[in-house]
């Protein structure tokens, strides 16, 4: 080791002359000639070798622009082990990748050939600074201090501190932006917006996914000139009546209103917290629920997220009555309140109380008694 | 009369005396029911079918499902679940169950012909009102919406089957089987049934048109060719992930340790 820490020039016992900066060898490891170093046809080889991979690169680039050209992009060709893959892609993709590889084999194959592979050392400094610069850099601290006078105003030294403690504030008060207000969240402070949701009493529950996807036009031919009809379209989406669902069935489902406070708001968030899951078991399967006639004749409808770290969950057996999370493999018990029975999540999936409106659709009684989605410090 | 009062304790008296009664009530309501000529017609042709239907399942089901599809500990009750379930269970070669455990799986070889399994059909449907097998027409989906089938199918189907129909883990040891072979018919019955553990999505949740656009969607998906290249199984992001630190990172070290052997 010490070989590294003496300075240049010291021979140690070496016997070898002080060489240039940066290339002394390292007398003590035996160096054995490659055949590129002694024998001239080797060498030849070696070049020749690498030229001509960088030769095939220039080859790939240009069979690159071909098949980019000459390929049509929504071409397929089955490609053993790989299937039916796109032509394009492939052909792109692998001329690209070979004109790249091969540069690097080719400088690589250079390196470890014909360019000088002699042991060398490197001559470092000490990490520490000399004495007489420490000792300076303490002596300028000393006299800036002096001349400042920091120790001497000290209401200067005081309010300085007060102002550099203040600075901070305006940064923490503009962390309140990250959650911007919107019609719908007006006069509801963050926390609270944590633990409530958009259903209320009363609101109807409608199936996700069912707007009709029809188009307000076509011509004679049947080829679609008008817009689609908006998924936005809340009156699109289909209420449910109790009959619809029948016993051991699921419907994945959103407040009425979600759509519309979806386009308005431009993001997600109610819906993370929104979406729901209804099941239908016999009433008599139904072991605790977590308020007395939450049901509607067996129908049960809890939070669709994820009590753990807030996963959508439907994976729903309806022997078992289990609700599996697909991210860590919490299971919730439906027919018990939507306990726990399984996995990292700490606390039971949260239940919607729903009943039946004058028209025979299924809405809410209130909004979730508990807040639904992944723990936060208030809930425990 | 003492012959009588001898032998009325006797088992077979009261046996021979429930038959009689059961005939009487039987042929009384049999002869009571107004029945149309020409759906009598059918219904002797029908008839056979149940019974024929009725004889394969004494035979291969009741000893799960019981004599009168009843249920009992080993299998579920049959009444009411209908033709549908009978033709996906038994043509897709999921019943008749080989072994108990936590997963009815499918099976290429089934030991039954159409005929069989429409006669087993017409019997569980005969046992109580269930969804009928689907028709022809039904499962047409030449003109369903694909998008909006591939939107219901992420919705109602991915979170057991995956986003590709690929299929997927539930608990303790059952799974959500692959839809890459699945036809349109048992698709379909798949969700009129509710098979083992799935829940049954009826024609009042997902009407026939929402239906025809899931399948049109699955089968786009069996047809699709791979254009991004080798899509390992299009399992997403586990696999890739698999795939990168196994093969790829072998690759690097591979690299890594040519670039660092000395050149003889």
């Amino acid at each position: 080791m010490s070989d590294l820490t003496t300075p240049q020039g010291n021979p140690d016992g070496h016997g070898s002359a002080p060489a240039k900066l940066g290339y002394s060898p390292v007398a003590d490891i035996p160096h054995k000639p490659r055949a590129t170093d002694t024998d001239p046809k080797a060498a030849r080889r070696a070049e020749r070798q690498v030229a001509s991979m960088f030769l095939l690169s220039m080859l790939f680039v240009v069979l690159f622009v071909v098949a980019y050209v000459a390929i049509d992009k929504t071409s397929v060709v089955y490609i053993p082990v790989m299937g039916e893959v796109g032509a394009s892609n492939v052909a792109l993709g692998f001329t690209m990748g070979m004109a790249i590889l091969l540069i690097g084999t080719a400088a690589i194959q250079w390196a470890k050939k014909l360019m000088p592979d002699v042991e060398v050392v490197q001559q470092r400094h000490d990490m520490v600074s000399p004495k007489r610069a420490t000792l300076e850099a303490e002596a300028n601290y000393e006299r800036g201090k002096e001349e400042s006078g920091f120790v001497r105003f000290r209401l200067i030294r005081r309010t300085l501190i007060g102002a550099m403690v203040l600075f901070p504030i305006p940064l923490v008060v503009m962390l309140r932006d990250l959650w911007t207000p919107t019609e719908y969240t007006e006069g509801k402070s963050p926390a609270d917006l944590l633990s409530t949701t958009l259903w209320t009493g009363g609101m109807r529950i409608v199936a996700d996914g069912t707007y009709q996807g029809e188009h307000s036009e076509t011509d004679s031919g049947g080829e679609i000139t008008g817009e689609p009809v908006s998924p936005d379209d809340s009156l699109a989406h289909r209420p449910i009546r109790p009959e619809d669902l029948p016993v051991g069935g699921l419907i994945a489902a959103i407040p009425l209103d979600l759509p519309e406070v979806e386009h308005a708001e431009g993001n997600l968030n109610a819906r993370g917290k929104a979406a729901i899951i209804l099941v239908r078991m016999e009433p008599d399967e139904i072991r605790s629920q977590q308020g007395t006639g939450w049901d509607v004749e067996g129908i049960l409808a809890y939070s669709k997220i994820c009590t753990h770290v807030g996963c959508p969950i439907a994976l729903y057996e309806q022997r078992t009555h289990h609700l599996l999370c697909p991210c860590h493999q919490s299971t919730f018990d439906l027919a018990d309140s939507g306990n726990v029975v399984f996995g990292p999540a700490a606390r039971r999936m949260p239940q919607l109380p729903i009943g039946v409106d004058e028209e025979g659709y299924l809405v809410a009684l209130s909004d979730f008694e508990e807040p639904v989605g992944p723990s936060f410090w208030e809930r425990g | 009369m003492k012959f009588l009062a001898a032998r009325r304790r006797s088992p077979i008296v009261a046996s021979a005396l429930l038959v009689g009664a059961l005939v009487t009530v039987g042929g009384a309501y049999a002869a009571l029911g107004a029945v149309e000529p020409a759906q009598a017609a059918l219904a002797v042709g029908a008839e056979t079918q149940v019974e024929k239907g009725q004889q394969l399942y004494l035979e291969g089901c009741s000893s799960c499902h019981g004599l009168k599809g009843e249920g009992t500990q080993t299998g579920p009750t049959l009444v009411g679940v209908g033709a549908a379930a009978v033709d996906f269970q038994v043509s897709t070669g999921r019943m008749p169950l080989a072994a108990p455990g936590a997963q009815a799986p499918a099976k290429t070889e089934n030991p039954y012909s159409e005929e069989d399994i429409a006669a087993m059909a017409a019997f569980v449907a005969a046992l109580g009102p269930g969804p009928a097998i689907p028709t022809a027409e039904q499962l047409d989906y030449a003109s369903a919406d694909e998008a909006y089938g591939g939107e219901l199918f992420r919705i109602n189907c991915a979170q057991c089957h995956q986003a590709a129909g690929q299929g997927g883990a539930l608990t303790q040891g059952k799974y959500a089987p692959s839809l890459m072979g699945s036809s349109p018919k048992t698709i379909t019955e798949a969700m009129l049934t509710g098979p083992q553990n799935m829940p049954v999505f009826s024609d009042a949740q997902l009407p026939v048109e929402d239906k025809q656009a899931i399948t049109s969607y699955i089968v786009g998906l069996q047809e699709a060719s791979s254009p991004g290249g080798l899509n390992l199984g299009r399992f997403g992001p586990v696999t890739e992930g698999v795939f990168l630190v196994t093969a790829i990172f072998a690759a690097l070290i591979a690299a890594a340790v040519w670039i660092g052997i000395k050149s003889r």
